[in-house]
């Protein structure tokens, strides 16, 4: 912690320096690992087709061979405007996008009469619709990769895309419950048959902003402070924005009754806080304030009910679900069961009963694929998405800039942060909130706002690992960015 | 910045950890909790997978699997609709299951512990077989007389039940409980449908769900004479002994007296006990109970069956149909004294003595077997699968001996009197002998009486052949006679049909 005092970190405590151990691009790994997670995806669907048809149709490897293009499409995108990013990043999040695809798919078969099966359009049902909604989410990120040349650039908005998450977030929470509201979150905006959910895109925004904000007020946040027990505490003025935050979240949970996506914010800033100031403080303060919220809301939604009744609801299904295994705790309990079913190999691809969850192709997805590919498989996705997580983190310790630090660690804990809350929540090992799973889940808005992170997370990691010589080429930044003799040093020097 | 970073990696992994742990707690630990609650689903599914196995007698199949083309693949059916089903109970997707479909269910399912060997084998060649068959001792042609004659009673009646059982070995041969029900709707793979069958059957005020013929318990009326005549006869009475009789007595402490049933019933001071039986004397049977005392009336009842809480009609090892136990209640005053009036009307199967059909049945059965009563049982056989191999055939035996052969014999003269000389005329059958008693007990105040009658037929060499109960509920003036003529074409049908044994 002796770094805190240090306004700027010395190359001599970065994590890697620039050099010729990082010169080597590893597109082509990119590649082969890309071809093995089409060779799986396509795989689980030729299972799924054995399973429920019988039978493996000739055209089983249709979805897979789509998504391959598409990702194909996505590698050599990054070759050219990216080519020292991540390897791994690409890869993983084909494997869990295509598995996601795959199961969709799985289950419009399983709502399909045994006759029409065989003959299910790929672009049909939730399956068909998940892999357009890929389509459009896999072009949008190239398209950020194209104008986005230098993730610096992005601070230049700070302030119009904080604005723009906050409203985007207040949106459904002010819209009347019938534009708004499915299963009792208040998440949407519902226009048509169509329904956004533009707390999403908000997550993405408002971490932009986190990280432009901390960056200028890091010092300040990081030497004013009171030592109380050993502990640095920050002043109280400073607390501010803490504050403000956390009153924020605390109103999403309270009108758009949605524990998750409240904790998944809270804690998006609380961890970019701690990551700009390296104060264990802001953690226990950021902990306490939340779960002292969190205590509050159910103890008033047990007492005056009001917006509190749903949190306190779901608190109470989550401490005994079984105790109302029909109503109240039947979604929780057919969850449990499905993955108690699944046990430690699964039913086998095809062959389990996921359509007895309610809306398992939304929150219970990891539930449904679960019974059917067991403990082993789930562990499998869950390294999947750590491999992901912890590769975010890893751009974020050797990109050089304070700001691409913090935007790809909390992009990155964010994205962790919203696997433990749903994988948690159907787990029953904390409250269940309706949040979806990154990938994996149907729903164009979650897929898209978690492929635009994967571009941003790409886009910073290619900066990374990109040496200093290097300078120019086909991701040269943007006029009008940092001068260029900052560009290797770790700088606070970003100015709107 | 980079220590915290590396420190926010360090947490995710835990959280990680933690979502692992917590999996490995579900999908390991719990798993096999969670695969089998009742909750879930699956294993509905699962049972549907396969065919279940059916259940038949003489031959013909009474439960069977059809195959369909939904999620649940195979659909219970009941060919005979409700004429068996208080027999076979029925097998819904989301409701209870009851009688035989419930007792055989592992069986029947080919889950049981007895076809392990299918299973393992299944388990190799990929085979669906279905589960193992249940073969019945209903005889059909009794089964089919039992239902069209209680149902289309001459007296209207609209509830009632008749069990006829083979006095040598125990084995059921007819079980008809009245009004009676569709199971098919109950097995509907529509659960909501299913569901309000149900309903509507459990709130009808007839109870039709109920298996009256084993339990529902009823004041047996003069039928109950048998059991005070055995007693009886053990006791120094002959059956050509004077027992004091009248057209009316009234016990020595209290006022209302004991009536006959009709002024033409021994109406002099003394009668034989074989006239007394004959006709149904209450005022013979009124003094004859007082005189025997609380105690030899019960420990006589306790012996033919009375009391008994766990018998069950299914196999003869364990499990079945649970048999509502016949009451004797209480006979004394109480504080332990004697009660001569509760007596006097408990002898004539009054007051608190309650019997269920079955019973009635074991009664006439053991009479009819010399002395010995046979346990009642269901299930003759146990088929697998592939129908070759046997997994259980029923080896009958014997429940209790009530009474000697020598004491079993004179009552079986008394009771072939009845049907010959007395009140059970109409259960006369040509070419056998056929014995019995009829009983009409009051039910509640202002309500009809119950009409009952217990009997049995023996053939040429006097050889028991059935023994059969028949109880109309609430059915009024000539309910017994009513009875006696269903009980005589129950017992015809039996005999003739000699493949339903």
């Amino acid at each position: 912690m002796t770094a805190a005092a240090t306004p700027a970190v010395s190359p001599a405590t970065t994590g890697e320096q620039p050099g010729v151990r990082l010169a080597r691009s590893r597109r082509n790994s990119e590649l082969s690992l890309l071809l093995l997670a089409m060779v799986l995806v396509a795989a689980y669907g030729a299972i799924i087709e054995a399973n429920m048809l019988d039978t493996v149709t000739p055209d089983f490897w249709m979805p897979a061979a789509v998504l391959g293009a598409l990702f194909l499409g996505m590698h050599l995108v990054i070759r050219w405007l990216a080519p020292f990013a991540d390897s791994a990043l690409l890869p993983a999040v084909a494997l869990l996008n295509g598995i996601g695809v795959g199961f969709l798919r799985r289950l419009d078969l399983g709502k399909a009469a045994p006759a029409e099966r065989e003959t299910l359009a790929i672009f049909a049902g939730n399956g068909g619709r998940q892999l357009a909604w890929t389509l459009a989410s896999v072009i949008l990120a190239a398209v950020l990769l194209f104008i986005m040349k230098d993730h610096r650039a992005v601070s230049r908005y700070a302030y119009t895309l904080g604005l723009a998450g906050i409203v985007l977030v207040m949106i459904p929470a002010v819209l009347p419950a019938r534009y708004s509201e499915i299963y009792g979150a208040k998440l949407w905006i519902k226009v048509g048959g169509f329904s956004i959910q533009p707390g999403e895109f908000a997550k993405l925004a408002l971490l932009v902003f986190f990280a432009y904000y901390l960056v200028r007020k890091r010092e300040v946040l990081s030497l004013a402070s009171r030592r109380v027990l050993g502990i640095d505490f920050p002043r109280g003025r400073d607390l501010g924005p803490v504050i403000a935050v956390w009153a924020f979240s605390l109103l999403v949970l309270v009108f758009e009754k949605d524990l998750g996506t409240s904790l998944l914010y809270f804690g998006m800033f609380v961890v970019t806080l701690y990551i700009a100031t390296e104060r264990v403080s802001w953690l226990l303060i950021g902990l306490l304030l939340f779960f002292g919220g969190a205590y509050l809301a159910y103890v008033l939604g047990g007492t005056i009910g009001g917006p509190f009744a749903n949190f306190h609801l779901r608190a109470e299904i989550w401490l005994d679900p079984f105790s109302d295994p029909y109503e109240k705790g039947y979604q929780l309990v057919q969850g449990l069961l499905a993955l108690g079913s699944g046990g430690l190999f699964g039913a086998g691809p095809g062959a389990g009963e996921p359509l007895l969850i309610p809306e398992v192709q939304n929150d219970f997805i990891f539930a449904g694929i679960g019974e059917e590919i067991g403990l082993f498989g789930l562990t499998a996705l869950l390294v999947t998405y750590l491999l992901i997580v912890e590769r975010g983190l890893r751009a974020g310790l050797a990109v050089r800039d304070s700001f691409g630090k913090l935007l790809a660690g909390g992009l990155a804990f964010t994205l962790g942060l919203q696997v433990f809350v749903i994988v948690g929540g159907i787990s029953k090992l904390i409250p269940l909130t309706g949040q979806t799973t990154p990938f994996l889940s149907a729903g164009g808005s979650s897929l898209m706002a978690n492929w635009l992170l994967i571009a941003v997370l790409l886009r910073v990691s290619d900066a990374a690992r990109r040496p200093v010589t290097q300078g120019s080429g086909p991701a040269a930044r943007p006029a009008g960015g940092p001068p260029e003799q900052l560009h290797g040093a770790p700088t606070e020097v970003i100015r709107p | 910045m980079n220590a915290p970073l590396r420190r926010v990696g360090v947490v995710v992994m835990i959280l990680f950890g933690l979502l692992f742990a917590n999996l490995n707690w579900i999908q390991a630990y719990k798993a096999d909790e969670y695969r089998t609650s009742d909750y879930n689903g699956r294993v509905q599914v699962a049972l549907y997978e396969r065919p279940r196995g059916n259940i038949e007698a003489g031959g013909t199949a009474l439960a069977t699997s059809k195959a369909t083309s939904g999620k649940l693949k195979y659909l219970r059916n009941y060919p005979g609709g409700p004429k068996y089903a208080h027999v076979l109970g029925y097998e819904p997707v989301n409701l209870a299951d009851t009688g035989i479909e419930r007792v055989e269910n592992d069986f029947l399912a080919g889950t049981s512990d007895a076809l392990i060997a299918n299973r393992i084998k299944d388990m190799f060649t990929g085979d669906k077989t279905g589960g193992g068959n249940v073969l019945l001792t209903i005889s059909k042609r009794a089964q089919d007389t039992a239902y069209e004659q209680l149902r289309n009673n001459n007296n209207g009646v609209k509830k009632g039940a008749a069990i006829a059982i083979d006095p040598r070995t125990g084995a059921v041969q007819a079980l008809v409980s009245m009004p009676s029900f569709d199971p098919n709707p109950l097995a509907d793979h529509d659960t909501n449908k299913a569901t309000a069958t149900y309903n509507q059957l459990e709130q009808d005020p007839d109870e039709p769900l109920k298996n009256r013929a084993l339990s529902e318990t009823l004041p047996p009326g003069s039928t109950f004479k048998i059991v005070v005549a055995a007693a009886a006869l053990e006791n120094g009475v002959g059956k050509n002994t004077q027992i004091p009789a009248g057209s009316s007595w009234t016990p020595p402490t209290s006022g209302s007296p004991i009536r006959n049933a009709a002024p033409s019933i021994c109406p002099q001071s003394q009668v034989t006990l074989m006239d007394a039986v004959t006709h149904s004397c209450n005022t013979g049977f009124a003094q004859l109970g007082v005189k025997l005392g609380a105690d030899t009336l019960k420990e006589k009842a306790r012996q033919f069956g009375f009391e008994q809480d766990d018998l069950t009609v299914g196999q003869l090892g364990e499990g079945g149909l649970t048999v509502a136990p016949s009451r004797t209640g209480a006979m004394e005053a109480p504080g332990g004294g004697t009660d001569p009036a509760a007596l006097a009307q408990s002898s004539i199967g009054q007051r608190d003595v309650k019997m269920t059909p079955l019973e009635g049945a074991l009664i006439a059965g053991t009479v009819a077997n010399s002395g010995s009563q046979m346990r009642p049982y269901l299930v003759k056989q146990l088929l697998a699968p592939d129908r070759t191999t046997s997994y259980y055939t029923a080896k009958p035996r014997e429940l209790r001996q009530p009474v000697n052969g020598t004491v079993a014999a004179d009552l079986r003269e008394m009771m072939v009197s009845v049907v010959e000389n007395g009140s059970g005329q109409k259960a006369q059958l040509r070419g056998y002998t056929v014995g019995g008693k009829t009983g009409t007990a009051q039910s509640a105040p202002n309500r009809p009486d119950h009409g009952w009658f217990i009997g049995f037929a023996l053939d040429k060499n006097g050889t028991p052949v059935s023994a059969v109960c028949v109880m109309l509920e609430e059915a009024g003036s000539g309910g017994s006679g009513e009875a006696a003529r269903i009980a005589g074409k129950i017992m015809q049908a039996a005999i003739a049909d000699s493949g339903g044994r």
